[in-house]
């Protein structure tokens, strides 16, 4: 395993406390006991579906929403009946909220307004900062003719220039298109680590979490769900919400034979006998019927034949092929698969398509190679 | 803004503190003020506080009540009927013909009329419709009539004229804004399911804009009923309606209760009738667009 | 073409609308003084007239005092009223914004009355404070509703963000809010101003012996000989009231404009 940037950040301070944050609004529970530690420097994404409560987490932070109970620390110190003003954050607003009525620069320079220096440093200041973003010389510029990428670097430099030392982030790719997003979330990155200042962002977007974030913590219905690093959450997902909700898992129904070791023995219809080690083994939701087995459509490849080291081999037939240029979905049913119930149920299979490998057609029997250690287990 | 609901609510009562207290002291309490009266006894000079139904009694007893309170519904009626049938062509005609960029200054050319001096447009109607007005001096001086016309004379038709004049800006904005909110697929609906333009108006877009048509009724008629410098200019004081009279009682007559007791009426008359108004159109006004 | 009939439709509508005010000017400049066809010959006398009438002056002197602090008070209560309703949720919302908005469905003949009553029992002497008493309560409406089109077509965020940036709540109103809104506040006054100069009926019953520009016209309507002076003092009103309505509309556009905001068009 190589050293994940959190590793790095693993002894720093921490930077937000929350400490079983509640929030009601009347009956309604937007917030239902939020624990969480950010430490100083890191890029920390809140995800989950809207209606969860990560915006209003993160207006609590800024204090824009006071809390029902329970407490919110930033650096050490307890925020409560600490003003939004007089915080140590600034936010970056899903609609950038730039003043329509100033200039690019008076938008920049909006906070400094208090700030003791001269004009002259001031105006240095807003300069460097649009430098920053890559604004140079954009400061005359009336903001209303800016662009949705514009806008979002005027929001960026108007917040950072006040070198807070949380700088929170409400959606703020939300609103541009695909290539700009893609572009933006690489700047954002960039940013970060030359700031050092620590990012909290939202986002129901679960690729730009994965691509942006440290750590990421998924929200439902005002809890959170799991918090872990990127690759972590996306290999070993503690439920089969979290699964479903960051990209797309396969399920099958398991029996548990029994444990053994630092394993749990499991039998699954196409699978047969698999020892899944405890790392992987998570408690299942309420609502699931039984212990259900998961793995990643990348997990599983077809191949020509035969098992390779520590992988297995399923036969199956082809049911599904959707073919997308950079890749293809298989659905294939698994022989044997019809297991307890009799329902068949066809796993996906993701592959990359390169020079010289054929597209399998529906119909065709195939060999499905899978490996024992990318299974987990919701029991 | 660092607000729970509590403080939410408690920042706007004190927001709408200000205006809300001028509305009650200036409006309510007036408002209350005569109500109250119009159960006091009038003892000449000075009003007697003592519970009583006789104004009201007196009020529907009086024959003269009777005749002007109907004729200013007569009035008001006419007067709507004649602006909301008038005014929706045009509605229809800035919805669904007038470009987008052109519709705030057809709008803006409509409202201008409605913002100039009240009372010199009412009296320049009696100066257009007068015996020797600029009609029938018009008229006469073309050698089309010899006689002066006398059907807009001093009168209730005049009146009406007059009226539908003054509040033809009040019908066309509330028809206006309910066609643009008429999604316009729905009536490409209706021509792809085989129903001619006419046909389609008369089962989708009528329809549709009957909220508009009856928010423009009342916002006419409320106001026309109780117009005061029309019948005092036009009639010359001798068809008045229900304003007048208010006004007679109260100063001429200086009889506070009685005065009070017909603007307590009238304005019930009123009410009710808008809520019955409204009661007939109840299956249009259920739509949501 | 579908919409020809319509649009001359629509003009004739608007000939009817405009017919009374064309026919001012006409008769203003009339020497003839009876209010007929055919038209006599071209003067400038009711406009001498004018200028030279005292009584006139003091009703203007009274109709300005008034327009001027009916608009403002209308339109600070205004914008209390407009940012409560545009922001903010509190119980009895509905009936307090009804009450507020009430005189735009009253008679006015019931809101003068109703306040002459009061007044005079309380002993309240009649004057142009009166007046602008009840202009005020009848402006209000109108002023709530251009500025809450003004306030609503903000987006909360920029206030945040100013608070965010450090501001606290009022210069937060101050320097991004008010800015915002200003060209709705403009609109308001004017707006406001225009009804007030305009009114008449509550000037008629609150106003006592002073005369303002209404209801001296009203008291002039009686003597045909004063009836050419009045169509030149018309003429007067009715291009300064397009004028203000003109430059409040351009201000109501460019403070939409500003925000942003989707154009509804339309005062009302």
């Amino acid at each position: 395993m190589t050293e994940t940037r959190f590793d790095r950040l693993a002894d720093a301070r921490p930077m937000i406390e929350c400490r079983e944050v509640q929030k009601h609004y009347g009956d309604y529970h937007a917030l239902r006991g939020i624990d969480l530690t950010i430490r100083a420097g890191e890029f920390f994404s809140l995800l989950g579906p809207s209606g969860c409560g990560k915006t209003t987490l993160l207006r609590t932070i800024a204090g824009f929403e006071d809390i029902s109970s329970g407490a919110v620390l930033i650096d050490g110190k307890d925020m409560e009946r600490v003003p939004a003003n007089r915080r140590p954050t600034n936010m970056v607003f899903q609609s950038y909220a730039i003043f329509p009525h100033l200039s690019v620069a008076e938008n920049v320079g909006f906070g400094l307004r208090r700030d003791p220096r001269s004009r002259v440093e001031k105006a240095a200041a807003v300069e460097e900062a649009l430098e920053m973003v890559g604004l140079k010389g954009y400061g005359t510029r009336a903001s209303h003719a800016l662009s949705g990428g514009q806008r979002q670097r005027v929001a960026l430099a108007r917040a950072l220039i006040l070198k807070p030392k949380v700088l929170l982030l409400d959606e703020p790719l939300s609103a541009l298109d695909r290539k700009m997003r893609e572009q933006m979330q690489v700047e954002l990155i960039k940013l970060q680590r030359q700031v050092g200042i620590t990012f909290v962002l939202v986002t129901h977007d679960q690729e730009e979490a994965l691509v942006m974030s440290d750590r990421i913590a998924v929200m439902f219905e005002g809890q959170i769900a799991q918090l872990d690093g990127p690759e972590a959450l996306y290999a070993r997902p503690t439920s089969r919400r979290v699964a479903n909700f960051i990209g797309v898992m396969n399920f099958l129904p398991a029996r548990v034979l029994g444990e053994t070791g630092g394993a749990v023995q499991i039998e699954a219809p196409g699978l047969g006998r698999v020892d899944i080690p405890m790392a992987n083994v998570s408690r299942a939701d309420p609502g699931d019927l039984g212990p259900t087995v998961g793995f990643r459509p990348e997990a599983v490849s077809l191949v020509a034949s035969g098992a390779q080291g520590a992988n297995r081999v399923t036969e199956g037939v082809v049911d599904e092929v959707v073919y997308y240029g950079d890749m293809t979905y298989y659905d294939v049913r698994l022989d044997g698969s019809a297991g307890f119930d009799g329902q068949a149920r066809p796993v996906r299979i993701a592959m990359r398509n390169v020079f010289g490998r054929e597209v399998q057609d529906v119909g065709t029997r195939a060999n499905v190679s899978w490996s024992p250690g990318s299974l987990v287990l919701f029991r | 803004m660092a607000s729970g609901n509590r403080s939410q609510t408690a920042q706007g009562l004190t927001l709408i503190a200000p205006p809300l207290g001028y509305a009650v002291l200036v409006l309510a309490a007036p408002l209350l003020t005569i109500l109250a009266y119009s159960f006091f006894k009038d003892g000449y000079l000075t009003v007697i506080r003592e519970f009583t139904l006789e104004n009201y009694r007196a009020v529907w007893a009086d024959p003269i009540f009777h005749r002007i309170m109907l004729r200013s519904l007569v009035v008001a009626a006419l007067v709507t009927l004649a602006t909301v049938v008038l005014a929706f062509p045009v509605a229809y005609f800035l919805s669904f013909a007038v470009s987008p960029q052109k519709k705030a200054m057809w709008l803006f050319l409509i409202t201008i009329p409605f913002w100039t001096s009240y009372l010199i447009r009412v009296f320049l109607w009696k100066v257009i419709l007068g015996y020797n007005g600029v009609i029938n001096s018009g008229l006469k001086t073309l050698g089309i009539i010899e006689q002066p016309l006398t059907f807009i004379l001093y009168n209730v038709n005049s009146m009406v004229i007059t009226l539908a004049h003054a509040y033809a800006p009040f019908a066309i904005l509330p028809i206006f804004i309910a066609l643009e909110k008429i999604d316009r697929s729905l009536l490409e609906a209706g021509r792809d399911l085989g129903e001619s333009r006419a046909m389609t108006f008369w089962r989708v877009t009528l329809p549709l804009a009957m909220p508009g048509v009856v928010a423009a009724a009342l916002i006419v008629f409320i106001p026309t009923i109780g117009d005061y410098v029309t019948p005092a200019l036009i009639g010359g004081g001798k068809i008045p309606m229900i304003a007048n009279m208010i006004q007679a009682q109260m100063l001429d007559l200086d009889n506070r209760p009685m005065g009070s007791a017909l603007a307590v009426t009238a304005m019930l008359i009123v009410a009710v009738i808008s809520l019955v108004f409204i009661a007939l159109n109840r299956r249009f006004l259920r739509v949501r667009q | 073409m579908k919409g020809r009939g319509l649009r001359a439709y629509a003009l004739v509508y608007l000939l009817f609308l405009y017919a009374p005010i064309l026919l001012l000017p006409i008769f203003a400049f009339n020497s003839g003084t009876i209010i007929a066809f055919p038209l006599k010959s071209f003067t400038t006398e009711w406009f001498g007239q004018m200028w030279g009438n005292a009584s006139l002056r003091r009703a203007l002197t009274n109709s300005l005092t008034i327009a001027v602090s009916a608009s403002i008070l209308a339109t600070c209560l205004g914008i209390f009223a407009a940012r409560a309703s545009t922001r903010f949720e509190f119980p009895g919302k509905g009936p307090i914004m009804g009450l507020i908005m009430l005189p735009l469905v009253l008679p006015e003949i019931i809101v003068s009355i109703s306040l002459l009553v009061v007044l005079l029992s309380l002993g309240v002497k009649l004057s142009i404070l009166t007046v602008i008493l009840g202009h005020t309560l009848i402006c209000m409406p109108y002023a709530t509703v251009i500025l809450s089109t003004a306030f609503n077509s903000l987006d909360r965020s920029l206030e945040e963000a100013a608070y965010d940036l450090g501001e606290t709540r009022i210069s937060a109103f101050r320097l991004v809010i008010l800015p915002l809104v200003m060209p709705g506040i403009i609109s308001s006054l004017l707006m406001s101003f225009t009804i007030s100069l305009d009114e008449f009926i509550i000037a008629f019953f609150l106003a006592g012996n002073e005369p303002t520009l209404p209801t001296y016209i009203f008291s002039q309507l009686r003597f045909p000989k004063q009836i050419p002076m009045i169509m030149a003092l018309g003429t007067v009103l009715v291009i300064m009231s397009i004028l203000l309505l003109t430059i409040a509309e351009y201000f109501r556009r460019r403070g939409i404009a500003k925000t942003g905001a989707k154009n509804t068009g339309g005062f009302l």
